[in-house]
């Protein structure tokens, strides 16, 4: 069954607004990464996906239902992990889970047990009976989590989950995904404007663009190509950028680090030698996926 | 015996239990309401002012009853009760409208109600039904004592039940102050965020609209004095009860205009009523 499918989907605000324009897309279940710059149109879309906004023109399904008509069925199978706080401060998390559950449905007491079992999965059984209000920024995305899970849905909607996390918390909240994603058998849509995050636990990026498609693909498709290898040395930068590009390799420029496509493994070889032989401090060297960044850098380069 | 001990991470499980429907949502969403009107699971501070309202009552109540059945006087009658205790109600209204309202707007959790299938619609009128509940609860208690008072006052089982009766229909007056205070109070306290700011401008409302009946009630016009009621909330409401009830609330004098009070009430808690659910179909989208 299709996760999620728009067909010629449009969103205007007015006259002037466009937050989505023409889209079609279509993703299988799965961890879904949906990233964009900020304003690309990435809430406008998951707003219409929750049936909260309808389109100006298109159809969307949900998990095979349109959310236009059905919205409350839609809702009653998703989980929506909003953007924004959301949380009042004076509740215990176990109080807000609970009253939560119940709003998705949940008798009284499967609520109660449900939201224990949640604020377990994102770890924070321990503390769940202290006021949100006393939390950190990193406990209170978990509690946002945990509400999207407690009445166990076939989909998460997350919109940009690590927002104002420290790096491990971002680690924390990504394995998280991960988990939920693999293990609990859930599908999960992933708003990001942080491609580099969330392309290590997709299963298949969206891209948008001022409301347009950029990109659809499964992320192996995606970068299977563009693994290059990433040079830094600590002078003598343009040196070596000169020395490669004599041995035929074509290399580019990204701040202080050389990019070079990794073609074989004695592309390696190359780089070092090269480098050895102009004696220059090496600094850093290692593969990386051609991030996903470059289909957005594509697109600038192709408006100027 | 080598599991004693040790803790299973059972892993996640799938809920296959009931998921209710439309009216088990708003039934606990009514009840969280009430709750709260009351700042029951909330903290101490919550309580202060509701509680105080109700204690007020119920003492008034309990005096009123202990003059009854001391000297027989009937200081007040059940459908005085709501009426001349209505400074009470805009207090009430004041404070537990913000709770139940714009501390959700505060606090942005608003999207986490509206991605579920709770519909904006339903969660305004359940946080308006709390409310107008929560009102006439207090009144119907302190009415409820005035009677129990009065059953052992008044002689033969007639009697009882005309009592009765009274005391049914004071309780049904209170429930038309709730409707029309509540309505105006959950619509006003539903476009501001700040629960300060909005209790302010509660009593500004109700009480600022009392100078502009007292200019109207004097003007050298029968019409304009009868018809100045209508500007207030508490003496729309007094107008109402004089001409449903045929009571002398000496509230306001309504003439013959008694209909139009009726139709003005209804009218403004639709209205308010309606506004209120438009409100929040946009807070949905926003």
């Amino acid at each position: 069954m299709t996760l999620v499918a728009t067909q010629s989907l449009s969103k205007t605000y007015g006259d002037r607004v466009t937050a989505l324009s023409d889209l079609t897309v279509s993703v299988e279940p799965g961890i879904v990464g949906l990233v964009g710059a900020n304003g690309a149109g990435k809430s406008t879309l998951i707003k219409i996906l929750l049936g909260l906004l309808p389109p100006t023109s298109g159809q969307v399904r949900v998990l095979g239902l349109d959310p236009t008509t059905d919205a409350a069925e839609v809702r009653a199978r998703v989980g929506y992990l909003p953007e924004n706080d959301c949380l009042p401060p004076d509740l215990s998390a176990a109080e807000l889970v609970t009253h939560l559950g119940r709003m998705s449905g949940l008798p009284r007491t499967a609520a109660r047990e449900r939201a224990s079992e949640a604020l377990r999965h994102v770890g924070l059984y321990e503390e769940r009976y202290r006021q949100v209000g006393g939390y950190s920024t990193g406990m209170k995305q978990r509690v946002k989590l945990a509400q999207a899970l407690v009445h166990d849905p076939d989909l998460l909607l997350l919109d940009e989950p690590t927002n104002g996390l420290d790096p491990a918390g971002r680690e924390a909240m990504l394995a998280l995904i991960q988990r939920i994603g693999t293990d609990f058998g859930i599908s999960v849509v992933v708003c990001s404007h942080l491609l580099g995050e969330v392309e290590r636990i997709c299963d298949h990026l969206v891209a948008i663009d001022a409301g347009r498609l950029l990109r659809s693909d499964n992320i192996t498709a995606m970068t299977k190509t563009t693994d290059v290898l990433v040079v830094e040395v600590s002078e003598g930068t343009d040196d070596l950028a000169g020395r490669l590009a004599g041995l035929h390799l074509p290399v580019s420029r990204e701040g202080r680090a050389l990019l070079v496509p990794l073609e074989d493994d004695g592309t390696y070889d190359r780089i070092l030698t090269a480098v050895a032989e102009l004696d220059l401090p090496l600094h850093r060297l290692d593969q990386r996926r051609h991030r996903v960044a470059e289909l957005f850098s594509d697109r600038e380069v192709a408006n100027v | 015996m080598s599991d004693v001990g040790v803790i299973h991470d059972i892993g996640y499980q799938r809920y296959d239990g009931p998921r209710l429907g439309r009216r088990y949502v708003f039934g606990s969403l009514f009840a969280h309401g009430f709750r709260t009107a009351f700042g029951l699971g909330r903290g101490a501070k919550s309580k202060i002012f509701p509680w105080f309202v109700t204690g007020v009552v119920i003492v008034v109540a309990v005096v009123l009853m202990a003059i009854r059945a001391q000297t027989g006087t009937v200081v007040l009658t059940y459908l005085q009760f709501p009426q001349t205790l209505g400074l009470l109600i805009v207090l009430f209204c004041a404070v537990a409208a913000p709770e139940l309202v714009s501390r959700d707007l505060q606090s942005g959790v608003l999207p986490l109600y509206f991605s579920r299938p709770l519909r904006p619609s339903d969660y305004g009128l359940a946080k308006l039904a709390a409310l107008v509940a929560a009102i006439t609860a207090i009144f119907a208690a302190g009415e409820v004592i005035m009677f129990l008072g009065a059953a052992f006052t008044v002689k033969g089982f007639g009697n009882i039940f005309d009592e009765f009766q009274d005391m049914l229909g004071g309780v049904a007056y209170s429930a038309v102050h709730a409707l029309v205070f509540g309505s105006i109070a959950i619509l006003v306290a539903s476009l501001m965020k700040r629960r300060a700011v909005a209790a302010g401008a509660l009593v500004a409302i109700f009480v600022l609209t009392t100078p502009v009946f007292g200019v109207l009630a004097v003007l050298p016009s029968t019409t304009a004095n009868q018809l100045s009621g209508l500007v207030s909330p508490g003496t729309l409401v007094g107008g109402v009860g004089d001409w449903v009830f045929q009571e002398q609330s000496g509230a306001v004098d309504i003439g013959p205009y008694g209909p139009l009070y009726l139709a003005v009430a209804v009218a403004l808690v639709v209205g308010c009523t309606g506004l209120l659910l438009a409100r929040y179909r946009k807070v949905a989208k926003a």
